[in-house]
């Protein structure tokens, strides 16, 4: 059991790492910026309480806070996304109760789940995120527009990484 | 009590994201200054027209005090204009205005707080945009930081982001201005050098190099010179020339050449 926090916690902290040093350099044109840590929500485990899992992505987006100087914005797009997980979860696969050992992966529950899962989530952070970032509704569509490609990004970062890594959950 | 608490326990996920989300706002709003002016801005229209009326009312009450301002003022104008020079060679007199004064008149102001606004009644409308400057009759008061149409809202140099680039008068010397939250009468001086000595009473102005705020505006005096034993810089307290608790009438300052003096300092940063 301690296995399985100790493995998310690494991932945490990898996720973490990750955003701030390599993918916010990332700025292609000025429009993508792929934010993968979220990744970490999209692969607790089914059976984690809801309370926890608001609770971990106020200080996942917390720690990408202090980092890039914009305190608040990326807490209220991961909690906000957490807060919308149990319901996609339900809306994806209503009345099916997962067994203990599966997890919301590729491996466990085939491409066409986890794609439509991490999009959603993902879209609904991304519109959180990006239009608490500009603020204000006169640049809606140049906003919106920023959302549609930075979810395409991070969706494709999402699925590659599970193909990278797909070996080593399997073991 | 019973039910309360069962109703809490049954809805603890929703009141928990929503509990989450409002910390979250608050830090946004607190700790970004772009979300913070915007929601200034949206504010400043509502607030603006109640203080505004307010403001037509008391105004009445110091009618005196201000006759007196404008008065002195008035007479120091005066004593600036072309007339009161001695002309020697009117070929060389060379006009080019640099910076332009828009007067506005204050509707609301605070002294007490950590970060001070003030809200004048000179926005968009009047050519009043963020960054510009703002002085009074005895010194300077801030920095404008976001104007809606018929308002605008200004920094003033009681707050704890307000920097102002200064000068020792007697040795030109560049010093900052900050404000240490002692109270609105007193500043503080920093990032002086060791080798300079300062006394009490030695004038603070501005030193021109922020492309706000013209050279040479009063900013006040020295009270304290503060040295600290293996420190590079020193501080020192100073006494305001603005009295920040009666401002009633202040200038906004429209920098003419703003555009090309960054323009040309970008040139330089780029190379």
């Amino acid at each position: 059991m301690s296995n399985i926090y100790l493995k998310y916690t690494l991932l945490f902290v990898f996720l973490i790492l990750f955003q701030v040093l390599v993918l916010n350099n990332i700025q292609f044109s000025g429009y993508v910026n792929p934010y993968l840590y979220v990744l970490f929500i999209l692969l607790l485990p089914f059976e984690t309480p809801k309370w926890l899992l608001l609770i971990l992505a106020f200080f996942l987006g917390f720690c990408v806070d202090i980092f890039t100087k914009t305190i608040g914005m990326n807490i209220a797009a991961s909690v906000f996304m957490a807060f919308c997980r149990p319901a996609v979860i339900y809306l994806l696969s209503p009345k099916q109760d997962f067994e203990p050992g599966i997890r919301p992966c590729i491996r466990d529950l085939g491409f066409m789940w986890f794609f439509a899962y991490s999009l959603i989530l993902i879209l609904l952070h991304h519109l959180v995120l990006f239009y608490i970032e500009v603020f204000r509704f006169s640049e809606f569509f140049s906003t919106l527009y920023k959302v549609t490609i930075s979810t395409a990004f991070t969706l494709v970062l999402v699925i590659l990484s599970q193909y990278l890594f797909y070996n080593l959950k399997k073991t | 009590m019973r039910h309360l608490l069962a109703f809490l326990l049954k809805h603890y996920f929703i009141l928990l994201f929503i509990l989450l989300e409002v910390f979250a706002f608050s830090l946004i709003i607190n700790n970004n200054y772009y979300h913070n002016s915007v929601i200034l801005n949206s504010t400043n229209h509502i607030t603006g027209s109640i203080l505004n009326t307010f403001n037509n009312i008391s105004e009445y009450f110091s009618l005196k005090h201000v006759n007196k301002e404008l008065a002195e003022e008035n007479a120091r104008l005066h004593s600036l204009s072309e007339k009161s020079f001695l002309k020697t060679d009117t070929n060389f007199l060379y006009k080019d205005t640099l910076y332009k004064f828009i007067s506005a008149k204050v509707i609301n102001n605070s002294t007490n707080k950590k970060n001070n606004y003030l809200m004048l009644n000179k926005g968009i409308k009047h050519g009043i945009k963020a960054d510009m400057g703002v002085i009074c009759s005895n010194g300077i008061v801030g920095i404008v930081i976001s104007a809606s149409e018929n308002y605008c809202s200004v920094m003033s140099l009681l707050h704890k982001n307000a920097k102002i680039s200064a000068k020792i008068k007697k040795n030109n010397q560049l010093v900052n201005v900050v404000w240490n939250n002692i109270n609105y009468k007193i500043g503080t001086i920093e990032d002086i050098p060791t080798q300079i000595y300062i006394h009490y009473g030695d004038t603070i102005i501005t030193s021109g190099h922020s492309f706000i705020f013209p050279e040479g505006i009063l900013i006040g005096t020295v009270k304290i010179y503060l040295t600290e034993e293996g420190e590079s810089m020193n501080k020192a307290l100073i006494d305001f020339s603005t009295d920040f608790n009666s401002l009633h009438y202040v200038y906004i300052i429209d920098n003419l050449m703003k555009d090309e003096q960054l323009n040309l300092e970008e040139i330089i940063e780029y190379e």
